[in-house]
């Protein structure tokens, strides 16, 4: 068997198994499907359930794609401000960490008394997204080749040419690895943000399901949502790995698979 | 085939270099280069021959003393530089690489692209102008870094023990380039090394320097006009390198502060 093969099938196996073991638990014991659902119940859900779900997913996904885009710009113009102006960088900085460190489950609840609902969502799925994007990029743009820097000034490079020709790309891998990351994170942030929302009794999104459903024990709905989530995380993520690789792989070596 | 003893080029007095750490890199350092001669800058590691060549080159202000250029302060625009690593920027081709410095001053790949294709025959590279720096090996990313240096045509070529990092077999190829690109290209060449070998096969004029501080220690002139295999196995070669490797001594044992 080779490594390929490998690399898909042992996963495979270990959900089968999961999945098994998860189904004779229930079985077993006699469980009501409001305590914990059976897998199978869980996809008849998801079929029975599907047009419902179907929209709450796309409402979670349009403000994760959104706080993903306004965090990927948002971070990378940060850093490029950073980079070029000291004085920005330490004005701005700390509170830069400060939202950071804040968690957005307590943030939340105050954006969605101030802002419109939507609004709100969009701005938790921002704040979690935009840090790893401007940490990373940050980095990438200060970790510059000092002689190919000195080449620029050599050739009398304007400002705006090092930082076109020489730092952007020069902090391209790291920008796509905190891209890659935010990706994630924007779906927690826009989760979390429906979520407060929902114990506010309004919403749309697939968390606000995920909530609603465990009021009503709706246990079977919940496990759905819950799946349509993970799904989602995964595709995201493969994605952006897939757009990274694209753009990496004739020249980084995070990207170019050795022969061994 | 003596080089002309016509108005320096560039002209170093007293040039002396302080680090903020205190150390003296250089002090009283006094060097004409004279136009059109290929000069090697010899001496033990830490000698401060590498910032004497970052200092004619603009890229270091020098601490004392005065560095004039004999066309004006401008004729530092017409310079290459060629670092002791490659220094290519890795997000693009060779073609890339080589036209940045063309780039810089604003001409559009099209017009440059016959410049570039002809400097990389001069480096043997023309059939690698699609490949990307990791798909080289060291010596050809070396040719890719000096085709870069000479694609503006400089009147000056500075070097910073390019060479050093190469096997043998590959630095005796490159040294016979290297002389065969300075006669094709009626370049000034200033050639940073720590090898009495390399030094005496390239050079008409040997620069040995004292360690810490930095200054001249003794001056060879080797006058052979032929620089080829033959020459690299001759009696006289082999003379050469005995004078300059006494020269190198002398330099070494010389106490630091006091001049030779």
């Amino acid at each position: 068997m080779n490594e390929r093969t490998l690399r898909i099938l042992a996963p495979a196996a270990v959900l089968a198994l999961g999945v098994m073991l998860w189904d004779l638990i229930v079985r077993i014991n006699d469980i009501p499907p409001y305590i914990l659902p059976s897998p199978g119940l869980v996809l008849t859900t998801l079929v029975a359930d599907w047009p419902i779900l179907w929209s709450s997913l796309l409402a979670t996904l349009e403000t994760t794609i959104e706080g993903l885009a306004l965090a990927v710009v948002g971070g990378i113009g940060l850093a490029v401000l950073f980079n070029q102006s000291r004085l920005i960088e330490h004005s701005l900085y700390p509170y830069a960490v400060i939202l950071q460190v804040t968690p957005v489950v307590a943030i939340a609840p105050l954006l969605l008394i101030y802002l419109p609902q939507q609004a709100a969502v969009l701005a938790c799925a921002w704040i979690v997204a935009f840090f790893p994007v401007l940490a990373n990029t940050t980095l990438g743009l200060n970790s510059v080749d000092h002689n190919l820097a000195d080449l620029f000034r050599l050739y009398g490079a304007s400002r705006w040419q090092v930082l076109a020709e020489l730092k952007l790309p020069a902090a391209l891998p790291q920008m796509l690895a905190g891209i890659k990351i935010a990706g994630g994170l924007s779906l927690i942030g826009a989760v979390v943000a429906e979520i407060a929302a929902g114990s506010a009794g309004a919403g749309s999104g697939l968390a606000y399901r995920i909530a609603e459903s465990g009021y009503r024990l709706n246990i079977p709905r919940m496990f759905a949502a819950l799946l349509l989530l993970s799904l989602a995380g995964i595709v995201i993520f493969a994605l952006l790995s897939w757009i990274t690789h694209l753009a990496l792989r004739r020249w980084h070596e995070s990207a170019i698979t050795r022969e061994a | 085939m003596a080089a002309s003893p016509s108005a320096p080029i560039v002209s170093l007095r007293g040039v002396g270099k302080l680090f903020g750490t205190g150390t003296v890199a250089l002090d009283g350092l006094d060097l004409d280069v004279r136009d059109g001669e290929f000069l090697s800058l010899l001496g033990p590691s830490g000698c401060g021959k590498s910032t004497a060549l970052r200092i004619i080159a603009g890229l270091s202000e020098p601490s004392r003393g005065a560095v004039t250029w004999r066309d004006g302060a401008d004729a530092r625009r017409g310079i290459g530089f060629v670092f002791q690593e490659p220094t290519l920027m890795p997000w693009t081709t060779v073609f890339g690489n080589v036209f940045l410095p063309l780039k810089l001053t604003g001409m559009d790949k099209a017009a440059a692209a016959p410049r570039i294709m002809e400097t990389l025959s001069r480096v043997g590279l023309a059939d690698f102008a699609d490949a990307y720096p990791r798909e080289l090996s060291g010596g050809m990313r070396m040719r890719v870094s000096i085709a870069r240096a000479v694609v503006t045509a400089p009147r000056v070529l500075l070097m910073d023990e390019p060479f050093a990092a190469l096997d043998e077999i590959t630095r005796f190829k490159l040294n016979d380039d290297l002389v065969a690109l300075w006669r094709e290209l009626h370049m000034t060449v200033v050639f940073v090394t720590h090898s009495v070998f390399e030094s005496v096969f390239l050079s008409n004029r040997i620069v040995v320097m004292t360690s810490r501080p930095g200054r001249v220690s003794s001056e060879l002139a080797i006058d052979a006009p032929v620089r080829d295999a033959h020459f690299r196995t001759s009696a006289e070669y082999a003379g050469y390198c005995r004078v300059t490797s006494e020269a190198l001594h002398q330099a070494i044992r010389t106490p630091a502060g006091v001049a030779a």
